[in-house]
């Protein structure tokens, strides 16, 4: 099992390498010039001295390698730079608005959960009748609909129709319930499809036919059943926390909810490149962490997982 | 021809075929058949309800609504089929490549396709976008950039699957060439395969970029599309909610299309497990 985290921890080495380059990458592929972007956002006039001056001061005027290495390394001690818009450290602003997108994905993480896995279970215990059929049909709708559809239509039924919930912002914790459904409901049709057929492809295994046959009670057998669909779940549920995260952005901009998402669209809107960045590399560097976990967890539940790699 | 037959009969399958088929040929003529120009502003008629002159009522700006809504095929539907036939075309020649060569080339392509795939889509699309600017062209450019390392890996496994054949091995040792081998007996083969592939992801890609109008980062004003007037049915939400509803149910029903089709096709081609987690 050592061997097998310490293999698998040395081959995330190259991927955040590649990672890191092509973050970098992705600004010196914008067709305008940093320098002149910053000073425009700033409304200075971008003359030629103004340019030049500030092309130093972001240290444009050295070579790409350079520049590139620069980055890395004060992006590892958490440095990315000065946003051009309000020249604050980014990194402040993306800690700053992270808590409000960790609290909104946890909330739909915990709501997709509960939702897809008793759903499951409903479906296979009723396999065919009209209850497994419903929400199969609803599952298949679900993922159809576009997400930011859902939350315009709940926000509409809940906050204006019945004035039952607050529309926008984060202003008491009522707040989190709209987006949190909202984004939710986007993730439980895939895993209850993904959940439903796993545990009704495990009901035809052998060892429910011996469980059944030792004359085991239902509730066991249902467990076993459980049991052994997990591990396709855990799998998904695991790959879908940073998915979550980097979900978050269109609900976060329906909601008005402060957090990377909403941050990151307006950065977007006002050219703010070192916010971009920083933003794309992080996501990045969570999504590869998530996946070496899930990995680690899998083999320990599981041995056979271990030979690859 | 036993997949076909197996799609003819199934009766849901073909009503979406047919549904599909009729919205992109409204599509196509929707200069003839839009009772108004999709972009012409009537302040005088806005919000206006049903009528006759305006079968689905108009919007803030008193455009017409039937008008953007047919209007609005062409933008999305168009863009979903350039970015999936482009995605396609660079995968199955990179994954084609991969898949026949192996060795060295296929090993350093599967690693470049490990890093664009550690990128979550959302925000490799998010990134390009913020880089080069909203627009038209660069959601597709951002989305087959997202996509391309996904598919070239599936079609390379796809490709590597033949390549063990026993009739691929007997054309290998009879002196065909790679280009030949691939050409007329992996290719042939490997069309379905890669055609269920693209028929259940163009629903995602529909998807994606009515969700990156609605954000403002795709389709620019005035042009019809669907994600762009649902964003623009937000601002009047709370006078007139009516408007939210053409753009989100023609979604709906054209994704739910494409997907159900996705999924008969892939029942019968008979491909397990190929569906990706979106």
């Amino acid at each position: 099992m050592k061997r097998y985290i310490i293999k698998r921890l040395l081959s995330v080495i190259p991927l955040l390498i590649g990672i890191s380059f092509l973050a970098f990458i992705l600004i010196n592929l914008s067709e305008s010039d940093p320098a002149e972007v910053a000073l425009r956002v700033n409304e200075i006039t971008p003359t030629d001295e103004a340019v030049a001056q500030m092309r130093e001061e972001l240290g444009l005027d050295k070579s790409f390698i350079e520049r590139y290495l620069t980055w890395v390394t004060s992006s590892i001690k958490g440095d990315f730079g000065n946003s051009f818009i309000n020249n604050k450290p980014v990194i402040n602003e993306i800690v700053q608005a992270l808590p409000a997108t960790l609290l909104l994905a946890l909330v739909s993480f915990i709501i997709i959960v509960v939702i897809s896995v008793s759903a499951s279970i409903i479906c296979t215990i009723f396999e065919e009748s009209w209850i497994d059929r419903t929400i199969r049909g609803l599952v298949f709708i679900g993922e159809a609909m576009p997400g930011y559809w859902i939350g315009l239509l709940l926000m509409w039924f809940f906050s204006i129709k019945l004035n039952l919930l607050p529309t926008s912002g984060m202003t008491s914790w009522a707040s989190v319930i709209l987006p949190g459904v909202t984004l939710a409901l986007a993730y439980i049709s895939t895993y209850v499809r993904l959940l439903r057929n796993n545990m009704v492809q495990n009901k035809s295994e052998n060892f429910v036919l011996y469980a059944k046959a030792r004359g085991m009670k239902k509730r066991i057998i249902l467990k076993r059943i459980f049991k052994n669909s997990l591990q396709t779940t855990i799998t998904a549920l695991g790959m879908s926390i940073p998915k979550l995260i980097a979900g978050t952005v269109i609900v976060e901009n329906i909601f008005a909810w402060p957090g990377i998402g909403r941050l990151s669209v307006a950065a977007i809107f006002n050219y703010d490149y070192p916010v971009i960045q920083a933003y794309v590399f992080l996501m990045a560097v969570l999504f590869v962490a998530c996946n070496l976990l899930v990995d680690i967890v899998t083999a320990m539940l599981d041995p056979r997982m271990r030979k690859e790699v | 021809m036993g997949t076909l037959n197996k799609l003819i009969q199934n009766r849901f399958a073909m009503i979406c075929i047919i549904f599909l088929v009729t919205v992109v040929l409204t599509g196509f003529f929707a200069p003839w058949l839009a009772p108004h120009n999709p972009v012409d502003v009537n302040v005088k008629e806005k919000l206006a309800g049903i009528s006759t002159t305006y079968p689905m009522g108009t919007d803030q700006l008193g455009r017409c609504i039937l008008s953007r809504l047919l209007y609005g095929i062409r933008t999305t539907v168009l863009i979903a089929f350039i970015t999936m036939a482009a995605t396609i075309i660079i995968g199955t020649l990179i994954g084609g490549i991969a898949g026949l060569f192996r060795g060295k080339i296929d090993e350093i392509i599967m690693r470049i396709c490990d890093i664009f795939m550690s990128f979550p889509s959302e925000v490799m699309i998010l990134a390009i976008i913020g880089m080069m600017g909203p627009g038209i062209t660069n959601i597709i450019i951002a989305s087959i950039i997202a996509k391309w390392a996904w598919y070239t890996r599936m079609i390379r496994s796809i490709v590597i699957k033949y390549t063990d054949k026993n009739y691929i091995q007997f054309a290998r040792v009879s002196g065909f060439s790679r280009w030949h081998i691939f050409r007329k007996h992996i290719m042939p083969n490997a069309t379905g395969e890669i055609a269920v592939l693209a028929t259940l992801d163009i629903g995602s890609v529909i998807l994606m970029i009515s969700a990156l109008s609605f954000l403002g980062l795709g389709v620019q004003a005035p042009t019809p599309e669907w994600g762009m007037m649902l964003s623009e049915a937000k601002n009047v939400m709370i006078i007139h909610p009516g408007l939210m509803l053409p753009p989100g149910i023609a979604i709906l029903f054209v994704v739910a299309a494409f997907n159900f089709l996705g999924d008969s096709l892939q029942d019968a081609y008979n491909v397990k497990h190929r569906k990706r987690w979106r």
